[in-house]
């Protein structure tokens, strides 16, 4: 039987992750919460408004209202890493080589590992920020469609257009596909060879949370009663297929998922709170989690797949044991 | 516990560069009013205050992808309620400023449309402020000056210590032909009682017809209505340089089979040339009041309260818009009446 190991803060949690096996909440006032042989707690933004977890250099990025971009290591240490002004930075990323990048406003930043900050000025908002898996390329989700930069280089960035207002970007672990979230209830894809389209939509709210499955076959998203799985194996991505429907409740939303490390597997966070694990060969669901109080808004497993971390809106977070 | 109690207020100050925005933010930000605002400005700029509160973001319209030209949404709107809400507690209301030349239907929308936005506050009113002396002037070279007064629910009338009394009443009587549903308060250096403009529960249907017993009725009731017209025509105002039209409709009880298919249909093909409506139906072998309301396409109703004895069954509705054909409105409204 699964068991959770529950911590309660008082706010609302936007990040729960693993670092070196450690579990660390961050939270909108800016504190960072881990459990590491009892409840610590370090203070990073005033105001966390994005996270983003560098996995590669073990450290939790993470930016706000006060302008500022902060790493969170594993025992703890916080460091600043960039100031951009008085704007908010809504959206942060983390990348390949120490590199970071975050948008405030109308401008993308990306910061390298030896501090050196280059910027990208947009002529709209920029939404969401995300690295290509290999090479030093980001992708900006902007109205309108996307903006690929290459940071190393002084290139021409690449534009990719689709009609609409996209709010969050992410590469398939591949990098041959770009995925974007819509202020439509929608995701947008291009494959970015020929730059063909795909469109995945029919969603009955916003898409807050994607994650892609092991060596990135499949795409899981929120937005539904049910975690909406896209099978990208193919050369075109999910175009003519139908997604797999997977922990389909039919009072409650999914609000958050997470796919296990090594397996085809995902987490599934509800907006009434509840935990439950999925597989897609066989639809087999494992309740991981009693409703609690609030939306389950992060979910992350551990490298080995035993343990996830999870956050909620109301800060009932805590660890799942799937063993027990 | 109602969603209403939950949702936190939002109100959208509109007026043009030198209306008095900024001292009206100054007065809102610092004055003793017991109430905590998280203001939302385009420009830090000018307000000369520090606070945690003040957020600065830039104005983003986005058009939403469903075909529907009018429906436009303040993206970073989305992104600022959103993170400011996470952290409830830290301010009780929330202020947007918009810029001067800035259409004020996008933000109003942004309330109606984003479910996220919706769940987690509500639009409490669109307040205009108006400055005396140069309105006359910025009508003739701006439609956004006559959108911000037509849109509004509260108009601040400013520096009238700058024009004589009998300009004063001119420019009172343009605001009143553009917008006549709107409340109006004359002030000079934006020293309007903020009673009068916050927490004004102007998109509350329910609210907004308790507060307010003459709701609809700017004709019969004065609000300072200089210009004469009859309640079932239209009046494109003989004031100069006003594009701005409202059409007054009254009727007996209504057929909600007819009604509702008529309305529908009305905001979808007239939409875009809609800016506000609002209105109180009597449908018949209903007991309650039904009172809805408009933004282009958007609409929302819903019943209000019993009827009072010996309160006349009567249907009313104002749309607030351009190139309103008023007299098939008029033709098509008494169409849905009751046998």
């Amino acid at each position: 039987m699964p068991t959770v190991a529950p911590l309660d803060i008082d706010g609302h949690c936007l990040a729960a992750v693993f670092l070196n096996d450690i579990p660390f909440f961050a939270f909108a006032d800016g504190a960072v919460h881990r459990l590491d042989h009892g409840h610590k707690t370090v203070q990073a933004n005033d105001g966390l408004l994005c996270t983003a977890l560098d996995a590669a250099a073990n450290r939790l990025v993470t930016a706000g209202e006060d302008g500022k971009v902060f790493s969170i290591r594993a025992d703890g240490t916080v460091e600043e890493l960039a100031s951009a002004g008085r704007k908010w930075i809504t959206s942060v990323a983390a990348g390949p080589q120490g590199a970071i990048a975050y948008g405030a406003g109308r401008y993308a930043f990306v910061r390298f590992a030896d501090g050196k900050v280059k910027e990208f000025a947009h002529p709209r908002s920029v939404e969401g920020i995300a690295f290509a898996p290999k090479g030093m390329r980001i992708a900006v989700a902007r109205y309108n469609g996307a903006t690929l930069h290459f940071p190393a280089t002084d290139g021409k960035p690449t534009e990719l257009e689709w009609a609409g207002a996209h709010t969050g970007a992410t590469f398939s672990p591949d990098g041959a596909f770009l995925v974007t979230t819509m202020q439509e209830n929608a995701l947008h894809g291009w494959k970015l060879a020929d730059g063909k389209h795909m469109r995945m939509s029919g969603y009955p709210a916003k898409v807050k949370s994607l994650s892609w499955s092991t060596k990135g076959k499949w795409l899981a998203s929120s937005g539904a009663p049910a975690a909406i799985v896209w099978p990208f194996q193919g050369k075109d991505g999910p175009m003519g297929k139908a997604p797999l429907e997977l922990g389909t409740r039919g009072d409650a939303m999914v609000t958050c998922v997470a796919c296990h490390p090594s397996e085809e597997v995902v987490a599934i966070g509800y907006d009434d709170g509840m935990v439950l694990a999925s597989r897609f060969a066989d639809q087999k669901e494992v309740l991981l989690r009693r409703p609690g109080k609030g939306a389950v808004t992060a979910l992350m497993w551990d490298g080995e797949g035993r343990r996830i971390v999870f956050g909620t809106a109301t800060g009932d977070c805590g660890v799942i044991d799937i063993a027990g | 516990m109602s969603e209403a109690q939950t949702q936190i207020p939002v109100t959208v100050l509109t007026g043009y560069l030198g209306s008095g925005k900024t001292t009206l933010l100054n007065r809102i930000l610092s004055e003793n009013h017991g109430r905590r605002y998280a203001v939302i400005v385009n420009e830090f700029g000018e307000i000369g205050i520090d606070n945690d509160l003040i957020v600065e973001s830039d104005e983003e319209i986005y058009e939403m992808n469903n075909g529907c030209v009018c429906c436009t949404v303040r993206g970073d709107l989305i992104r600022v309620v959103e993170g400011l809400t996470r952290r409830p507690g830290r301010f009780d209301a929330i202020v947007v400023e918009t810029t001067g030349l800035a259409d004020p239907v996008p933000v109003a929308q942004t309330f109606f449309m984003d479910d996220d936005v919706r769940s987690k506050t509500r639009l409490d009113a669109v307040v205009a402020l108006v400055d005396a002396k140069h309105l006359p002037l910025r009508l003739k070279d701006s439609k956004e000056a006559e959108d911000q007064i037509a849109f509004a629910d509260v108009v601040v009338l400013n520096k009238t210590d700058l024009v004589t009394p009998e300009e004063l009443a001119a420019v009172e009587a343009t605001v009143r032909a553009i917008n006549p549903t709107a409340k109006i308060h004359r002030t000079e250096r934006s020293g309007v009682d903020l009673a009068n403009v916050l927490d004004r529960g102007a998109f509350d249907l329910k609210r907004a017809v308790e507060n307010d017993p003459h709701f609809l009725d700017a004709e019969e009731h004065g609000h300072h209505d200089h210009d004469h017209h009859g309640h079932d025509h239209a009046h494109p105002s003989a004031i100069h340089d006003v594009t701005v039209q409202s059409v007054s409709l009254r009727a007996g009880e209504m057929d909600s089979k007819k009604f509702f298919p008529w309305i529908e249909k009305v905001t979808q093909l007239e939409g875009p040339n809609i800016l506000r409506l609002k209105g109180i139906i009597a449908f018949k072998d209903d007991p309650d009041r039904y009172v809805l309301q408009g933004v282009h396409m958007i609409i929302e109703g819903d019943h209000q309260r019993a009827w009072k004895d010996g309160e006349k069954h009567e249907s009313r509705l104002v749309f607030i818009g351009r190139d309103l054909d008023a007299e098939r409105l008029r033709k098509s409204f008494e169409a849905c009446q009751a046998a």
